[in-house]
């Protein structure tokens, strides 16, 4: 059962608005697609879980500096900036 | 066309006038295949090439890049709305690679927003229509690039595979298309949605212009850290021992043109029980990755803004505003699973049925050197026709599983049932897209 406290929780750990209409589609949703998924309840608690399809190890690189972007490259796309800083919302009350 | 064609008209009428008359014909299309079209920069170098100036295996052919692929200075929207004016200031690993080989990007191509989907149905900017029939669906998440390759408004394309996208499409367009290795190409500059699934791969109109433009993007990259480092050539090899995956399925006039794809080949069926748990693992790892990649559109930094507020607000309506509904139930469905409580039930237990998929597919090639399935369950529906999610998810039963393993696999188009095409999937070990394209190949030539 999901109910329709736990489509708004979701919605804030996940930082979305939904709407009251939303809301009420995802519940639905989200119990069929949720009760589909229950077929893997059926796996042994023994297998092993695979984080990474290939045997790779870490790959590193010698620790030498590079080149990044230029600031201005890097606020191209701000929707807002000021005196080469990115302007966000407030934080602090 | 192919790229054989293509330099045939490049010898006929040099590669200026080549290049616009495609970029007429694109202007022309109804399919909505492309959300940019790179005229200025196409038609630049096609004069470069008249002049000598552009050298490479790929000089003069023109590539469509699907929009997830970062192209500096060219608009890269991942079909969202989030994204719409979206300018990167650098380049995919691959797209230098088709530079560095003088390749012409001539548009970036419709998909599914930030890839998930089934039919470009999710696209912010509307529907791709296939080629073969407009009022039915080209296929998702690449229906772009496949739809333009299917009606000659390109002759190479990149797409990028997370559970299907590359093979889906290319299935209903009747086009060739191949999701690589997992490690075999970078995803540097890959715009990220699930990243231990997805690959970039190539589309063609043929067998070996798909090798070609392989051979170009796959190779070391130390941007991406999951890239294995090796590169590929394509070299024919013979294919002895062909498996036909039994529980992977397609409603009986496609499987018929698959047995008749099969009939010249002697082949055993088998059976791989745990894909029985593919769709439902690849959903939930899936998910729980978009809602981790996604968490950076935030409205500050780029993309989608709104009027400022407090931070947990302003980020929220940024958010509400910039995805489409689509991206926003993967992402609650993925902090769902991932939540307090629910990771032992739902992740977990999905990168163990990971772990049972790969084994099974493992014990496989230890006696097949080819893997063969219908590449989609159906012929291509009609646009607006399959409304519920989970019946859209369950359309990618058959590609998905090869995403959970790793494993390369290519669509290989086989005939047309009722008008439509038909797609076979052929699935190769760990770096074997050789005798995957081998074995195409030989279909081809008994055909």
């Amino acid at each position: 059962m999901v109910s329709i406290e736990d489509v708004y929780h979701v919605s804030r750990l996940a930082r979305l608005f939904i709407t009251e209409e939303e809301a009420e589609k995802f519940r639905k949703e989200f119990e069929e697609i949720l009760s589909y998924f229950d077929v893997l309840d059926e796996i042994p608690g023994d297998v092993k879980p695979t984080f990474h399809v290939l045997e790779i190890s870490n790959v590193l690189r010698n620790d030498e500096a590079k080149k990044g972007l230029e600031q201005s490259e890097a606020l191209m796309n701000a929707p807002r900036k000021e005196e080469g800083y990115f302007v966000g919302p407030k934080v602090v009350e | 066309m192919r790229i054989s064609e293509w330099r045939n008209l490049l010898d006929e009428v040099g590669c200026y006038e080549a290049v616009s008359r495609l970029l007429e014909r694109i202007e022309k299309s109804e399919l909505n295949a492309y959300i940019t079209i790179c005229k200025k920069e196409a038609l630049e170098l096609a004069k470069e090439f008249d002049k000598g100036n552009l050298k490479g295996i790929l000089a003069g052919i023109p590539v469509a890049v699907k929009d997830n692929i970062t192209t500096k200075g060219i608009r890269t929207t991942c079909a969202s709305k989030m994204l719409k004016n979206y300018v990167p200031v650098f380049d995919a690993h691959v797209v230098e690679r088709l530079k560095a080989e003088g390749a012409i990007i001539i548009g970036k191509t419709n998909m599914d927003e930030f890839g998930m989907g089934t039919t470009t149905e999710t696209s912010y900017f509307g529907v791709v229509k296939n080629p073969y029939d407009l009022s039915r669906v080209a296929g998702g998440s690449s229906g772009g690039s496949a739809a333009v390759l299917a009606a000659s408004e390109a002759v190479l394309a990149l797409g990028s595979d997370t559970g299907g996208s590359i093979r889906c499409p290319a299935s209903f367009c009747g086009v060739y298309g191949l999701k690589p290795t997992y490690g075999l190409v970078s995803r540097y500059g890959l715009i990220p949605y699930a990243n231990s699934l997805e690959q970039i791969g190539p589309m063609a109109n043929s067998i070996e212009d798909l090798a070609t433009l392989l051979e170009v993007i796959a190779g070391k990259d130390e941007r991406d850290s999951t890239n294995s480092g090796r590169s590929f050539v394509f070299r024919e090899e013979k294919i002895r021992k062909i498996g036909l995956i039994k529980n992977m399925t397609a409603e009986d006039d496609v499987m018929d043109k698959v047995y008749e794809a099969l009939s010249r080949f002697n082949y055993e069926e088998l059976e791989l029980p745990s894909l029985k748990y593919a769709l439902a693992s690849y959903y939930i790892i899936a998910m729980s990755e978009a809602s981790s990649n996604l968490a950076r559109y935030d409205g500050v930094r780029y993309g989608h803004y709104s009027q400022l507020s407090s931070w947990i607000d302003y980020c929220s309506r940024v958010r509400a505003e910039g995805f489409g509904e689509e991206v926003k139930r993967r992402i609650m469905l993925g902090s769902y699973a991932l939540s307090a409580g629910y990771y032992g039930k739902y992740y977990l237990k999905a990168l163990k049925a990971r772990t049972l998929i790969i084994e099974e597919f493992k014990k496989a090639f230890s006696k097949f050197d080819v893997l063969v399935a219908p590449t989609m369950p159906t012929l291509p529906f009609k646009i607006g026709e399959i409304k519920d999610p989970l019946t859209m998810y369950k359309m990618d039963v058959n590609t998905v599983p090869i995403n959970l393993a790793g494993l390369p696999a290519l669509n290989a188009p086989i005939g047309f049932v009722k008008g439509l095409p038909v797609g076979l999937q052929i699935i190769g070990n760990y770096f074997e897209e050789s005798k995957i394209l081998s074995f195409a190949k030989m279909i081809k030539e008994v055909s």
